[in-house]
């Protein structure tokens, strides 16, 4: 490029970063808009059928005259072991979230190892010591399996994939879709403390903190509020990647609504919230494992409140927020200053920024 | 959290904002110079608190949007190269050069790592002797002290296989530079508050005198960012032009010493070329002679750089204040936030993508009463 003698303000203008990648990238992977591009523009295209095109965390399915909700996760996360858990507990447990959030019950699951030559097999032993500790907290099964290994130097020690199967409860019907003007927006306790918990033991980032992964199985917290007030349920869901702002993002437009929070009445843990102001990250982006999302209808609050705050896993649940039919298909946040901002779907991951 | 929770108190907020309306009586463009401040205007919707004619300009201090397209090519053919670990703040790593950006050198085999400081790269160079260790050294004033920290320390540990991709770029020669421009249209400034928190103020009253315009440092939080403006504002209505600090719990007058020092002997002043704006004389900062055997420019001759600006938005005019973005021909149109033409349509913190997505779902009335309940909010 050839710069003129004087400053030239008037053509200045911003890079842009690019959103159109010949190659996968690891934006592809970050829960963003460029994960969501690969699954409209070419999952859904190829495989197009009416199970796969309600995108829900599971797909529902009937078969043999009884409703099933099937889902499937892979997991990659390193380091393998992190604070408040491993790659195994995740693999368990963010399956049958997915299956829990789709209103069913969790019943079975499949585990599948991707492993790499020369991954010491104490290591293999912990994950699947934990596994086994999770599917028996969350009362599933491990019924099927695989193990493939590969070459050293073609995968970081070990991959797990999970399948699972769960039980439609009769009469439950929440979806992305079925958010409505005037739900109320509950969370289920603070967000961002898992992506944060990775991040801190993450190579290259690594800070000393006590923040601990919330990765845990939600479906006994979950089938208590169905029990108590399924009908005023219209959507669930657990915000993992990408983390809350996606999930309300995701909703707002499946279910063809707007989505206004209360910025400061999300719950955020102080350290969390540190150690997002140290590397320039926003919790609302961050990754949860064992938080789960309501949206449900303004007269079950109170009570739908009360259970989640009896549980141990949502003793820190709160209201955050409203269905609104304004700005539909977008989130926007009422800011602590009384402002308001648009918080828009990340277009990869999420990075540390210089300044 | 102490000492940032007390300065995000929105009851306060509104009263500071309150106390602007009450001074302001003619419109005044302010330009904050840092993008950390962008970020934080847009994030607490500072813009939408105060009176219409208070106009926040975002200044050029965005140091992933100022670093030449040059050096963006340069990093993606030496991050490209074998026996290379090229380290880099998170940001980065989005940058688009002519061919890509690092996610795409990283996805075809290129060893890239996002490190949080400087020091870690330099670490990274201990830990693997077979390997080049390339530490990307972006930024203005503010990151200048670590970066020249890393080099500092590689030369004390006779590190052979660290080097520094150096584009540091300095404030006050391009506020002069903005200040001289013939169409001016800034009135006054907020000056970065952690750039003074390294250097001082002691640059910036020969420029306030010069050219007659306020300036006050400012630092990043909502209440920070609302007493600068209010200083501002006040020093504007009264006619006066004077550097004030609004930040004094972090910058003294004479800044940094030891960290100046440090910069003294690590860099030398070199005119600088900024993305998109052109050459600003003494505007940069390079490695200086004694340093110069760390500088990745030097140890990787990387030649036949051919870069090529696609024809782009109008985003300068917005960023500088001489069109609102909905003027812009291309805007909603050929750009829309799935299909940028320019960054201040990409990010949440962009102009232009901030008023595509509340200009697209609220009525000028409507985007009146969305802000604080206050006046005049503006969706900027």
């Amino acid at each position: 490029m050839s710069y003129t003698a004087a400053p030239d303000f008037a053509n200045w203008s911003c890079p842009l970063p690019l959103a159109d990648y010949p190659t996968i990238v690891m934006g592809h992977g970050g829960g963003g808009k460029l994960g969501n591009e690969l699954v409209e523009h070419l999952f859904l295209p190829a495989f197009r059928n009416p199970e796969l095109e309600n995108l829900g965390d599971a797909a529902v399915l009937e078969l043999g005259g009884g409703h099933l909700a099937m889902s499937t996760d892979s997991y990659v996360v390193q380091p393998l072991f992190f604070p408040g858990g491993s790659i195994g507990e995740l693999a368990v447990n963010g399956t049958v979230n997915d299956l829990a959030v789709s209103g069913a019950e969790p019943k079975f699951l499949s585990a599948s190892f991707i492993l790499e030559e020369g991954f010491a097999l104490a290591q293999l032993a912990a994950i699947v010591e934990a596994m086994a500790k999770a599917a028996a907290t969350a009362g599933v099964k491990i019924v099927t399996g695989d193990t493939k290994v590969v070459e050293r130097g073609h995968g970081d020690g070990c991959y797990i994939n999970t399948a699972g199967i769960g039980l439609l409860r009769p009469g439950i019907t929440v979806g992305p879709h079925r958010a409505q003007p005037g739900d109320a927006i509950l969370v289920s306790g603070t967000i961002g403390d898992h992506g944060m918990a990775i991040m801190s033991v993450r190579e290259g980032l690594e800070f000393e903190s006590q923040i601990r992964s919330d990765c845990a199985a939600l479906n006994g917290m979950i089938a208590e509020v169905l029990a108590a007030a399924g009908a005023a349920i219209h959507a669930m869901r657990d915000p993992t990647r990408g983390g809350l702002a996606s999930t309300l993002n995701e909703i707002a437009a499946a279910s063809g609504v707007g989505v206004e929070i209360d910025e400061p009445s999300l719950p955020v843990r102080p350290e969390v919230q540190s150690a997002c102001e140290l590397l320039g990250l926003d919790p609302i982006y961050v990754a949860n494992e064992g938080k789960a999302v309501f949206f449900v209808a303004p007269e079950a609050v109170d009570e739908i409140l009360a259970i989640l705050r009896a549980h141990p896993l949502g003793k820190d649940a709160a209201r955050i927020g409203t269905v609104t039919a304004k700005h539909k298909r977008m989130l926007v946040a009422r800011t602590a200053m009384g402002a308001n901002r648009v918080i828009p779907i990340q277009i990869g991951e999420q990075l540390p920024r210089i300044c | 959290m102490k000492y940032l929770t007390e300065f995000r108190n929105g009851e306060i907020a509104q009263r500071m904002a309150l106390e602007i309306h009450a001074v302001a009586t003619r419109p005044w463009k302010i330009m904050e110079v840092c993008g950390g401040q962008t970020h934080s205007i847009i994030k607490n919707g500072i813009d939408q608190m105060l009176p219409a004619g208070i106009e926040m300009i975002h200044g050029p201090g965005c140091p992933v949007c100022v670093t030449p397209l040059e050096l963006i090519d340069k990093a993606l053919a030496i991050a490209a190269q074998p026996g290379v670990i090229f380290c880099s703040f998170g940001d980065m790593l989005r940058v688009p050069g002519t061919e890509g950006d690092l996610f795409q050198v990283k996805g075809a085999g290129g060893d890239v790592r996002v490190v949080y400081s400087p020091l870690d790269a330099v670490e990274l160079a201990v830990k693997n002797p077979d390997k080049q260790v390339v530490f990307f050294g972006v930024g203005f004033e503010t990151t200048a002290p670590a970066n020249a920290m890393s080099v500092h320390v590689a030369k004390r540990r006779g590190l052979k296989n660290f080097s520094l991709l150096v584009s540091h770029v300095l404030v006050p020669p391009a506020i002069e530079a903005i200040l001289s421009a013939p169409d001016r249209r800034i009135d006054g400034f907020l000056l970065a508050g952690h750039v003074c928190s390294v250097m001082g103020y002691w640059e910036y009253p020969p420029l306030a005198e010069k050219y007659k315009v306020p300036m006050v440092v400012t630092g990043f939080e909502p209440l920070d960012l609302l007493d600068g403006i209010r200083r501002c504002v006040i020093q504007l209505e009264a006619g006066r032009y004077e550097v004030e600090n609004a930040y004094e719990r972090v910058v003294k007058f004479e800044g940094n010493q030891g960290a100046q020092k440090l910069l003294a002997e690590v860099f030398e002043v070199t005119d600088r070329a900024w993305r998109g704006i052109g050459v600003i004389p003494k505007s940069g900062w390079r490695l200086s002679e004694a340093y110069r055997e760390f500088d990745a420019e030097e140890r990787f001759q990387i030649a036949g750089i051919h870069t090529a600006e696609s024809p782009l938005c109008r985003a300068g005019d917005v960023l500088r204040g001489a069109i609102k973005p909905a003027e812009c021909s291309a805007f909603g149109k050929q750009c829309t936030p799935r299909h940028p033409l320019g960054a201040t349509m990409v990010s949440s913190e962009g102009a232009c993508a901030a008023y595509y997505n509340y200009g697209r779902f609220l009525s000028v009335e409507e985007l009146a009463g969305a802000g604080s309940g206050l006046t005049g909010a503006k969706n900027g």
